[in-house]
């Protein structure tokens, strides 16, 4: 029977600050796991470090929280051995977009089938509201000392150029928005990636709630016109459907040329998605027939506490 | 019967198939039922720079390379002004004629520092600084020329043969001069054929242009050299002998004892195991479906080590193969291992460093790296083996030391012995057990993944079983695995973890942790691949009626201290054998064991040691002629 979102709650004291965008997004998590019918015990929340990796102890499932920067290679590596699991994969802007920026780039290339979420609030969090590699050239969060001297990089033309085939954003404080793109997400067969926009109340003063609201943005009316607008609604069309060269090409750009804006429209939902490529583990079982019938984890390796491996053959060849 | 012990020694610019000409001689060699010990020494280069194989053959087990050479084939003149002095008197150089008026300035690829002591040497001598100037010097001493035009000799053949191809092929020099070699010390022809036919075997083509280039050669050096010292007529082949290279042991040893996940970043000397496991990737389980090994090429090493991790936490048995410069960006990652108590092997085949040092020379530079690597107070083992056919078996070794303790484990190899060839007893699966401590296929209800259990280990669940779901992180943590800075819950983590070192201690037989070959009033204490070395050292000086003692250590973390304490008590000299510069073992012995190492004998030059240097240096210790530091040199 499915569980309720309730059942992927653990009863770990969340520490997070009060109004943080995080709580969103963990609620998203929680309720599109319970939307799919995924079982707890074959599914895996793997995190980085920062105050985004403590997500992993807030839900019910297994939970593994690694190292900045490194979620994708700990994850990836599960997913290989077990492709059975679901494996979502969540870490700060500074943790997945920094430090992990090596391991962001090699990850679109392999299209793992998998979900990586990036909590995007343009600060590090946990080390108390330095620049993130999302922060613009110029701009001032109240606990930078000056101006930010970096420029920064657009996660989604990112994940774009580098492979990813499933490609959004969310907004932490459109929870049902949001929980829908993460069941597409878990659901595409291929690498997903989502960047999901999370104001920080305690360190950035600049992209808060009220700025994605756009409350300073109004009409001769007076009347607010948030900031933040939905992709589906204007039309835009991300979906590869049939594969030819032109076609991706061209769902391509007009993804990358979408993950440009910014300012006072700023896009959510799917930019770009593919399903013709082929997931990793497929790439495997290509090339090791059985890969997916007896994956890593499943394999006997030994009979009586002996080795089952009968690596005869091999040794014929090197006797003399 | 008269015993055999002659060292071979080919070379040649980079590319130009040493190896693969030291190959064929190797097979020929062990075919006919001789015992090999080879080794490749190359440069970090990838076409041009010089390359050499030195292949010792004997009709006992051998263990190691001497620094006597008795029959040089070269083909190019770096390799002769590189090595005409290791020749012995009564050993013989062949050697391209055409190349006798070639001065070391042409030789662009001569460095140097080398140069410089070449033309003290010759001129000292007063010889031309050509390579008859070489030459002579060693024709003085008592070693034998074969001059041949390896020109000519392609020139004829493909006369002969009706091949115009063939005159221009000087791929084949290498083919030349191993056959050139073989006919010169009279070995049967047939294995020769054979080897041929083997390597080849699916390339008729080719195999065929080799054939007929490899009997040409054959028969020339028959017909036209004069009569030479030494004669390899063949000896009793051992049924089960097996020609393997050093990579190839922990590769067999991981396929066999069940890794089936070995993500890796490329860096000499390890890659070539992962290759080698990629090449087996699909393999044959009795009574079974096939099985696999999952081999991924990742971004790098850090990524590498987290896959392993990650692969791990499902319960497959995971590894990384790695050489320093990778070990080190692996370590923040194994204290994670360690935290969390997870299974991994890594095999790190050191080679000189620091930083990128020598990259594809020998050194066993990361024994306290390894020892003390991570950031915190963690378990681990690290843990050593001598040669290569010991790796195949220390591989199962560690896997279940990973899994019965749950810790990572650092399987230190070297350079030495990745790229060295030698035979071997066929390697025994039967022998090789599989032990997977406390991995849960089924969880009962109220799982608890870091249970405070009477001697430290909790029952290990894996990602994706029913009921089994725990919580992994980097930080301290509860039994469930959550976060906590309970300062009384911490201390009694940190107890449980490194509890387990005590454990290990006590668990591992004795006999796995440290190996003694005798003690005695001087007794060595090695590890890794210059125990071979040492072997033979040992063996040679017993023949002049000298024994010495010697310990190998294998579990060089946590150290074997009462156990090693108690083999020593009545040894009265200590000498360490290592390479490296700090006598990184003598420093962990002290650490643990509180007596000092009264020797060390040295090297860090990035070569081989052999079994002559060392020999040498411990007559001088028994002679009392020996400093402290014995600092090894010989190798070009
Ligand atoms: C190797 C390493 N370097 C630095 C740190 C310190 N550190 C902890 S969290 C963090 C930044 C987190 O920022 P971000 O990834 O944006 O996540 P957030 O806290 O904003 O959710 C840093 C630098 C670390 N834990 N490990
Ligand atoms: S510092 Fe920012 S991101 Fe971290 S918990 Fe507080 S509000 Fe959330």
């Amino acid at each position: 029977m499915a569980l309720k979102p309730a059942e992927f709650k653990t009863d770990v004291h969340n520490d997070w600050c009060p109004g943080c965008g995080d709580f969103g997004i963990v609620n998203a998590i929680q309720m599109a796991l319970a939307d799919m019918g995924v079982q707890r015990d074959k599914t895996a929340i793997f995190s980085g470090i920062g105050c985004s990796g403590k997500t992993s102890h807030y839900i019910n499932t297994y939970g593994v929280h690694t190292l900045h920067g490194r979620v994708l290679t700990f994850a990836q590596g599960a997913k290989i051995a077990n492709p059975e699991m679901t494996i979502v994969a969540v870490g700060g802007d500074g943790d997945g977009l920094g430090i992990g920026a090596g391991h962001f780039v090699a990850a679109g290339r392999r299209n793992v089938n998998m979900t990586y979420i990036i909590f995007d609030n343009g600060v590090y969090g946990l080390t108390k509201g330095q620049a993130s590699p999302t922060l613009k050239l110029g701009e001032k969060t109240k606990s930078l000392p000056s101006p930010n001297t970096n420029s920064n990089v657009n996660p989604i033309g990112l994940a774009i150029a580098s492979g990813f085939t499933f490609v959004a954003r969310g907004y932490s404080y459109d929870i049902r928005h949001l929980k829908d793109l993460i069941v597409q997400a878990v659901k595409h067969p291929g690498l997903s990636f989502l960047d999901v926009l999370q104001p920080c109340p305690t360190y950035n003063d600049l992209n808060t709630r009220d700025w994605y609201a756009g409350a300073d943005l109004m009409d001769e009316a007076q009347k607010r016109h948030s900031r933040i607008y939905k992709l589906e609604e204007t039309g835009y069309e991300p979906t590869v459907h049939y594969d030819s060269e032109i076609e991706i090409n061209e769902k391509l750009s007009q993804a990358l040329i979408k993950s440009l804006e910014w300012g006072n429209k700023i896009p959510i939902g799917v930019f770009y998605k593919n399903e013709n490529t082929t997931p990793y583990t497929k790439r495997l079982q290509d090339k090791i027939p059985n890969y997916l019938e007896n994956p890593p984890a499943k394999q006997n390796v030994s009979k009586n506490g002996h080795s089952n491996t009968d690596i005869s053959k091999i040794l014929d060849s090197l006797e003399v | 019967m008269s015993s055999v012990d002659f060292t071979w020694l080919i070379g040649g610019p980079q590319g130009s198939g040493v190896e693969s000409g030291a190959n064929i001689f190797s097979r020929v060699c062990a075919e006919m039922g001789y015992q090999i010990f080879g080794k490749r020494e190359f440069y970090s280069n990838i076409k041009g720079e010089h390359s050499y194989f030195t292949v010792r053959i004997a009709d006992k087990k051998i263990h190691s390379n001497v620094d006597d050479v008795n029959l040089m084939a070269s083909f190019d003149a770096e390799t002769i002004f590189r090595h005409y002095d290791e020749v012995v008197s009564g050993g013989g150089i062949i050697y391209d004629s055409d190349l006798d008026g070639i001065k070391t300035d042409a030789v662009h690829t001569l460095d140097a520092p080398f140069k410089e002591r070449l033309h003290k040497e010759l001129e000292s001598k007063n010889k031309p600084f050509t390579i008859a100037g070489v030459l002579e010097i060693a024709k003085e001493k008592g070693v034998k020329l074969f001059p041949v035009s390896f020109k000519s000799i392609l020139l004829t053949l493909s006369e002969e043969t009706e091949n115009p191809r063939l005159k221009g092929l000087i791929r084949m020099y290498n083919v030349i001069g191993v056959s050139l070699s073989l006919g010169l010390v009279k070995m049967p022809t047939d294995s020769l054929q054979k080897t041929i036919d083997n390597i080849f075997s699916n390339k008729p083509e080719i195999a065929k242009i080799n054939q007929q280039t490899a009997n040409y050669s054959y028969n020339y050096a028959a017909a036209k050299f004069e009569n030479f010292d030494y004669t390899l007529p063949g000896t009793q082949k051992e049924p089960g002998t097996l020609l393997v290279q050093g990579f190839q042991g922990t590769a067999l040893g991981k396929m066999a004892c069940g890794c089936r996940l070995q993500p890796y970043y490329p860096i000499t000397p390890a890659s070539d195991e992962s290759v080698f496991l990629e090449s087996n990737e699909i393999l044959e389980i009795n009574g079974d479906r096939p099985g696999s090994t999952a081999v991924i090429q990742t971004e790098d090493e850090i990524c590498a080590m987290g896959m392993t991790i990650g692969g791990a936490l499902t319960g497959t048995r995971s590894a990384t193969c790695t050489s320093g410069p990778g070990f080190a960006l692996m370590t923040e990652m194994l204290g994670w291992a360690g935290i969390n108590e997870v299974p991994i092997v890594i095999t790190n085949y050191q080679r000189s460093g620091p930083s990128t040092g020598l990259p594809t020379r020998h050194g066993q530079d990361d024994l306290l790296f390894a020892v003390f690597a991570g950031h915190g107070d963690f378990p681990k083992i690290v843990y050593a083996s001598g040669e290569i056919e010991e790796s195949f078996y220390d591989t199962g070794n560690c896997f279940n030391y990973a899994d019965t303790f749950q810790v990572p484990v650092i399987h230190l190899m070297d350079k030495f012995h990745a790229s060295s060839v030698i035979t071997c007893k066929r390697f025994d699966t039967e022998k090789i057990s599989i032990d997977r401590g406390l991995l849960l296929d089924k969880v009962e209800d109220g799982y608890r993944r870091f249970e405070f259990t009477e001697d430290g280990i909790s029952p290990r669940s894996r990602l994706g079983i029913d009921n089994g779901i725990f919580w992994d992180t980097g930080d301290e943590s509860d039994e469930t695995g959550h976060i906590t800075e309970d300062p009384i819950l911490r201390v009694k983590m940190m107890d449980k973890r490194m509890s387990r070192l005590e454990l290990i201690s006590k668990r591992i037989p004795n006999e796995e942790q440290a190996v003694s070959f005798g003690i005695e009033d001087y007794t060595i204490i090695s590890w890794g691949s210059t125990i071979g070395p040492v072997k033979d050292a040992l063996d040679m000086l017993k023949k002049e009626g000298i024994s010495i003692g010697l310990i190998q250590l294998k579990l060089m973390h946590p150290f074997p201290a009462d156990y090693v304490s108690s083999l020593l008590k009545d040894a009265k000299t200590i000498i360490d054998v290592e390479a490296n510069h700090s006598g990184q073992l003598g420093k962990i012995f002290k650490q643990n064991i509180s007596r000092d190492v009264d020797y060390f004998i040295l090297k860090y030059s990035g070569r081989a040691m052999t079994s002559t240097e060392v020999y040498d240096a411990l007559k001088k210790i028994v002679q009392n002629k020996a400093e402290k530091r014995e600092v090894l040199m010989h190798g070009a």
